[in-house]
């Protein structure tokens, strides 16, 4: 069981439902990402600027200007459930 | 024990930004369209598609900014905003975490005393940032599951974060009437709470007066207009003040307004534990705002509220109250000056405008911009009071008329024949008759009691139904009445 976090909450956030051998595995292979990470963090970087991206391109706009894309009927075709026009989910309101 | 309490308001309001397209794709913005037209593989989360930032999206984000006194980022980035819930498809948000477009300004807010006396308080503004808006989910009526209609996917909303520099459910209530004013003023968008132009969250906490250290705060959601807001404010900190007196730890969460029931409720829900995991949005390449671009959008900013309302004062004569009413709605300025450019008299037309044309508009729950009676016709019924052809009296029945059949004033004094007397023979006589039938009031204005002499020109008006020139029945009673 890792100190640094809780396998069985990540898991969670991101919706993976793990078995008992996967989560161990994935501990582990966490345990060497931040390891990885911490040895980052002894460089010095007060002098760098974080990167977000490693492209050197900036500035990408697109014109406020709409075209139809019509392609619901394709993609509603597509959804695991639909009514009519709308796409159809598990009851997602949470009784209070 | 009798401490005294204050309350520390911050506010989040969520403002659409008025564009014809979305913010990352091409579709249309518009609201009210049948379910899921305006969708497309971007804002539907489909593998492959790319999302492009809507030029326009920034341009009105720092517009907004700079009317806000903020600073506005040489740098801007969009960030992932994790979540699972139906209304994004993607299961992310794109918002904008540490590099928002605008950060650390002010809103000048005026808070009534009393009186109408306007105190000047300076709220700060924490940030604005960019984000998309998610989609709507439908429940009622539906027992097997919940509709998704992704319409409002990726409609591009400003986030307007302020400090918790409000004291007061009233103080939140004049921040967001000024805060829509201005957001009226620079056009970027419609404000409309009805259909979710704009929206409000609020943070709450109390704390003993003189405390200086924060109290735990409670996140308030799903008020539908600014007076929800302040409503939901005061009883919350009613609660929480009932609470604190009784012992009780105030919890940090998220509780509803309900409000048909006037109360707020705990969400009780798993978003509590939420952790959005925020990171660097890969799709998105960052963004770099020329300062030039920032002055030159600077010089387009129109006027704004603070400085509409200094020169109504100082141009049209009207008082601070009168003007600060006038300008603090956008459509209702603009109202006032279309009847000014008709020629009417601005003292005359703020009168109008905020007594009786208010009332009715308010009595039938009439939007300003909706108003039957246009500033056109409200100047032509004021020049005809200018012009002694009717009487102020006879004015205010005119007016609803005017409501009624959207006839213009002068057509209404026409075929009723509401032309002001101000013949002197017919008023003379009708003077004659009042004096006559009101003896003792005639005596007592003769000793010098002067009260009577308003009573006698009530009488007159009554004898002319209303129609004569109530100044000239005071000269004709004078005239014939010398006190003695």
């Amino acid at each position: 069981m890792s100190q640094k976090f809780d396998i069985q909450q990540l898991a969670e956030l991101v919706r993976l439902n793990l078995k008992p051998d996967e989560r161990a595995k994935l501990s582990r292979d966490l345990e060497k990402i931040l390891a990885y990470v911490e040895q980052l963090q002894t460089l010095e970087t007060d002098q760098v600027q974080p990167t977000s991206h490693v492209l050197q391109i900036e500035n990408v706009f697109r014109k406020d200007i709409v075209k139809p894309s019509k392609v619901r009927e394709s993609v509603l075709k597509y959804a695991p459930k639909r009514s009519n026009q709308f796409f159809k989910v598990p009851k997602v309101i949470e009784e209070t | 024990m009798n401490t005294q309490y204050e309350s520390v308001i911050g506010l989040e309001v969520h403002v659409q930004l008025k564009t014809k397209s979305k913010i990352f794709c091409a579709c249309s913005a518009a609201f009210g369209c049948e379910a899921n037209e305006n969708t497309c593989p971007v804002c539907l989360g489909l593998p492959g598609s790319l999302p492009v930032l809507n030029e326009k999206v920034l341009e009105l984000a720092i517009k907004v900014g700079l009317a806000l006194n903020c600073r506005i980022s040489e740098r801007i980035k969009f960030d992932r905003k994790n979540y699972f819930y139906p209304d994004l498809p993607k299961a992310y948000q794109i918002s904008q975490y540490d590099m928002p477009v605008a950060s650390k300004g002010f809103l000048v807010v005026e808070i009534k005393g009393d009186g109408g006396v306007l105190t000047e308080k300076r709220i700060g503004i924490t940030r604005a940032h960019l984000e998309e808006d998610a989609g709507k989910l439908l429940h009622e009526g539906i027992k097997d599951g919940s509709w998704v209609d992704y319409n409002r996917a990726g409609v591009p909303l400003l986030e307007i974060v302020s400090e918790p520099d409000l004291r007061t459910p009233e103080e939140a209530f004049q921040y967001l009437v000024s805060l829509k004013a201005i957001l009226q003023y620079l056009e970027v968008s419609d404000c409309n709470m009805e259909e979710g132009s704009l929206r409000c969250d609020a943070n709450v906490s109390i704390r003993s007066i003189g405390e200086t250290k924060l109290g735990t705060k409670v996140e308030i959601k799903n008020m539908n207009s600014f007076r929800a807001v302040q409503k939901a404010l005061a009883y919350e900190v009613k609660r929480q003040t009932k609470a604190v007196e009784s012992g009780e730890k105030i919890i940090q969460e998220t509780r509803l307004w309900n409000e048909s029931k006037s109360e707020t409720f705990s969400m009780r829900s798993k978003e509590q534990a939420h952790d959005y995991r925020y990171f660097p949005e890969p799709d998105l390449v960052p963004f770099s705002v020329a300062s030039e671009k920032i002055e030159t959008i600077k010089k387009s900013l129109p006027e704004l509220p603070k400085a509409r309302w200094d020169r109504f004062k100082t141009r049209y004569g009207l008082s601070d109250y009168d003007a600060y009413v006038l300008t603090s709605d956008k459509i209702l300025g603009d109202y006032f000056e279309a009847c000014i450019q008709e020629k009417a008299d601005p003292k005359l037309t703020s009168n109008w405008i905020q007594s009786e044309l208010l009332a009715l508009l308010n009595a039938g729950k009439i939007a300003i911009g909706d108003s039957p009676v246009k500033a056109k016709d409200l100047a032509g019924l004021i020049r005809l009071i200018g012009n002694n052809t009717v009487s102020g009296k006879i004015a205010k029945e005119i007016l609803p008329m005017m409501f009624e059949t959207r006839k213009s004033a002068e057509t209404i004094v026409k075929e009723k024949g509401l032309v002001q007397v101000t013949d002197l023979k017919v008023l003379e006589e009708a003077a004659d008759r009042v004096i006559r039938a009101n003896a003792k009031s005639v005596s007592d204005l003769k000793a010098g009691k002067k009260q009577a002499l308003g009573f006698l020109v009530g009488q007159v008006m009554k004898e002319t139904k209303g129609k004569a020139n109530p100044k000239l029945i005071n000269e004709i009673l004078t005239q014939k009445l010398p006190i003695q």
